[in-house]
């Protein structure tokens, strides 16, 4: 036992003298002061995640997105060390986490980015990381059951349709989609309701494909997470432009921009 | 010498010409046969689910056991399900065809609430038997339809390119194909209107939608001075105010207001309780943690004078935070009574309430002491599941009953489920995996 702690720690100086020249030269980085918690994304969450993982919580992909692992992890560490368990990585909580493991920034993020085909071309660690944008983490938070290719197909459509109305606008046509996907008569997934022939005049002319910009994504995310200022709608249409007589019977709930919604 | 040059180049030329021309032709009829190709396969795809589905409905009617039904059921709903994805694969937006979607989706919310009930305690009842009964004949009539519909079809050549066109130029004259689905349709609507008192009419339809909004109705010029005073507007003359149409859920002001940034709110007539508060404008560099962001989605939901909400999501989407909070009535997590708040991280602004699901169902209930203890329902979990966290919660369940529940968070094989069961009987209401992250395409290019 004694054996193994002294080896332990001849290896531990051992490693500590190899690094210790290089966090000379840049100063070891620690948590930034704000607190941190479920949901969060950036540096101080690779950071957390590569400290958790150090002393054995965190078993996960370091990937910069505060997620249920982490958050798991983080509150085991809490339990272990006797702290309040809170799943919140506030100021006592970071500090206990420094002094008990270490974190080397370049190393962490350089593996990070780097993808399995790459590693044979061992040569250009560095490079890599410069060419990785800064601040990006290797993975987002989505909204339960959405992946980004639905929220992508989203916008796609939501920029076809409505690139000229307001905000809210935007944000309605994006909620008549997800409507209609729980509505009864209509197909059962956001592609379905997309595709449906003859369903979007973005669909039918290719205007779908035009690239959306950051408003349409931002617009999707909000009628994702609950926002529907279409009131429910299953219908819209631009009264200048529309050719079917029916849509005109549709019980109307309010009109935003050019778009009429209705039932 | 020249001219014979000239014409040999005229010549390529032209001969170029003509095999792009050639090529161009070509890849348009690829094109088209592939587009026609889909509707095919979901043409006849549709028209064996509805031949399948019929004769399982039939099948299940000579059937007793629960132990047999219930996967028949589930079947059937699958059934259901994948002919509804037919049908909207199909170019039939312009015909109604609607009636026959919700007669299928109505056998599809038959047979799965049926699916999921213990059917060797709780058996089908006589009406439920009618029921289905009353599902095998429409089915019966929409198969012979259909299946009559696809031999016409199938016999003649028909193309569904053409049947696109006949409905896009609202020269419906003569093809078989619409006529066939007019058919169909109107067949199904002769039993519909029969069928209008049916039992599953009534479960689907919820009739409490925002009857427990409080308050008196508000004029179009309170709801200016609210909204001036909420946003801080200085020139009232910028605010855009509109009423709600006829078929809205629940009356309405539409607020809009454009200044620098875009604002809109949705506020309800009685009372001039906000439903839902949108804000657009370019977010700078993040400057707040999302936890600063939290304090602020607290502190604002205090304004409002909404007590007791308790934060049980939070996640970050580029510079914004968004933060949901359910209602806590007596230490019980009320989740039909939850609240979405948006809070720009670089300044700490409030950019989004979302108080749609609250409004509609918000009221005091009483909640009745669970029957089973913690330690009792736990044993209603996967044992593997190891469980993180619990709390009593009250959730709308499958059949959109509210029911009292133990909610469990946990792990298993490093995934993250939360689990309710029934706090009475014991019953598993509803498990769900939880997500929320993905990785990032664009950064693992």
């Amino acid at each position: 036992m004694n054996y193994k702690k002294i080896s332990l720690i001849l290896l531990f100086s051992f490693i500590m003298t190899i690094t210790v020249p290089f966090s000379f030269s840049k100063p070891v980085q620690a948590f930034s002061p704000q607190v941190i918690q479920h949901g969060a994304v950036g540096d101080d969450v690779i950071e957390l995640q590569a400290r958790l993982a150090y002393i054995g919580f965190y078993h996960g992909k370091i990937d910069g997105v505060f997620g249920w692992s982490t958050y798991w992890a983080l509150r085991n560490f809490q339990y272990e060390f006797g702290m309040d368990i809170d799943g919140i990585a506030g100021e006592k909580t970071k500090a206990k986490l420094v002094k008990a493991t270490k974190y080397n920034e370049q190393e962490t993020k350089a593996k990070m980015y780097k993808t399995p085909n790459q590693q044979t071309a061992n040569k250009q660690p560095a490079k890599q990381t410069e060419k990785a944008p800064e601040q990006q983490t290797t993975a987002v938070n989505v909204p339960q059951g959405f992946s980004q290719n639905d929220i992508k197909l989203m916008a796609n459509a939501v920029h076809g349709e409505a690139r000229g109305e307001p905000y809210e606008g935007q944000v309605a046509v994006a909620s008549v989609i997800l409507n209609r996907t729980k509505s009864s008569t209509f197909p059962n997934t956001v592609s379905g309701v997309i595709f449906e022939p003859r369903a979007f005049t973005a669909v039918a002319d290719g205007q779908i494909w035009l690239t959306p910009n950051e408003t349409a994504r931002r617009a999707v995310l909000d009628a994702i997470n609950g926002w529907d200022p279409s009131g429910n709608a299953l219908y819209y249409f631009n009264p200048e432009t529309a050719t079917s007589p029916w849509i005109w019977t549709r019980p109307q709930i309010k009109q935003i921009g050019k778009h009429i919604f209705c039932k | 010498m020249i001219r014979s040059i000239l014409i040999a180049v005229l010549a390529v030329g032209i001969a170029g010409i003509s095999y792009w021309g050639y090529k161009e032709h070509e890849e348009k009829n690829a094109l088209l046969i592939h587009a026609e190709n889909t509707y095919q396969r979901s043409f006849h795809e549709l028209s064996y689910h509805m031949d399948l589905l019929h004769d399982k409905i039939g099948t299940s009617l000579a059937m007793n056991s629960g132990e047999r039904l219930s996967p028949q059921f589930v079947d059937i709903w699958r059934l259901t399900s994948q002919a509804l994805t037919n049908v909207g694969q199909l170019p039939l937006t312009l015909l109604p065809f609607n009636k026959t979607e919700e007669f299928l989706s109505n056998i599809g919310d038959f047979t799965y609430k049926t699916a999921i009930r213990n059917l060797d305690d709780d058996p089908l009842t006589d009406d439920e038997i009618k029921a289905l009964e009353s599902y095998y004949k429409q089915a019966a009539n929409i198969k012979d339809e259909l299946r009559q519909v696809q031999y016409t079809s199938l016999e003649n050549n028909l193309r569904w390119m053409d049947v696109e066109l006949a409905l896009a130029t609202q020269d419906q004259a003569d093809n078989t194909i619409i006529d066939g689905f007019k058919t169909v349709e109107k067949k199904v609507g002769e039993f519909a209107e029969g069928d209008e008192g049916s039992l599953l009419m009534q479960t689907s339809v919820k009739d409490h939608e925002f009857k427990y909004l409080t308050g008196e109705r508000k004029s179009e010029q309170d709801i200016r001075d609210f909204s001036k005073k909420l946003f801080s507007i200085k020139d009232d003359q910028n605010i855009n105010i509109t009423k709600s149409g006829e078929g809205a859920d629940v009356q309405t002001f539409s607020v809009s207001y454009k200044d620098g940034k875009s604002v809109y709110m949705d506020i309800t007539q009685k009372g001039a309780h906000p439903i839902s508060i949108l804000v657009d404008r370019p977010i700078n560099e993040k400057k707040l943690s999302l936890n600063d962001g939290l304090l602020a989605a607290e502190k604002y939901l205090k304004q409002f004078d909404y007590p007791n909400m308790e934060v049980f999501q939070t996640q970050q989407f580029d510079n914004e935070g968004v933060f949901s909070f359910t209602y806590k009535q007596d230490d019980v997590r009320v989740y039909p009574d939850s609240m979405v708040v948006k809070v720009a991280l670089d300044n700490g602004d409030i950019i989004g309430l979302n108080a749609n699901n609250y409004l509609m169902n918000h009221h005091e209930r009483k909640i009745p002491k669970p029957k089973l203890t913690i330690e009792e329902a736990q044993k209603f979990v996967n044992g593997n599941v190891h469980i993180q966290e619990e709390h009593l919660a009250i959730i709308e369940n499958d059949l959109g009953e509210e029911v009292l529940t133990y909610e469990f968070l946990g792990v298993l094989d490093d995934e993250t489920f939360r689990i309710f069961i029934n706090a009475n009987d014991g019953i598993e209401e509803k498990v769900e995996k939880l997500t929320g992250t993905e990785t990032n395409f664009e950064a693992n290019l």
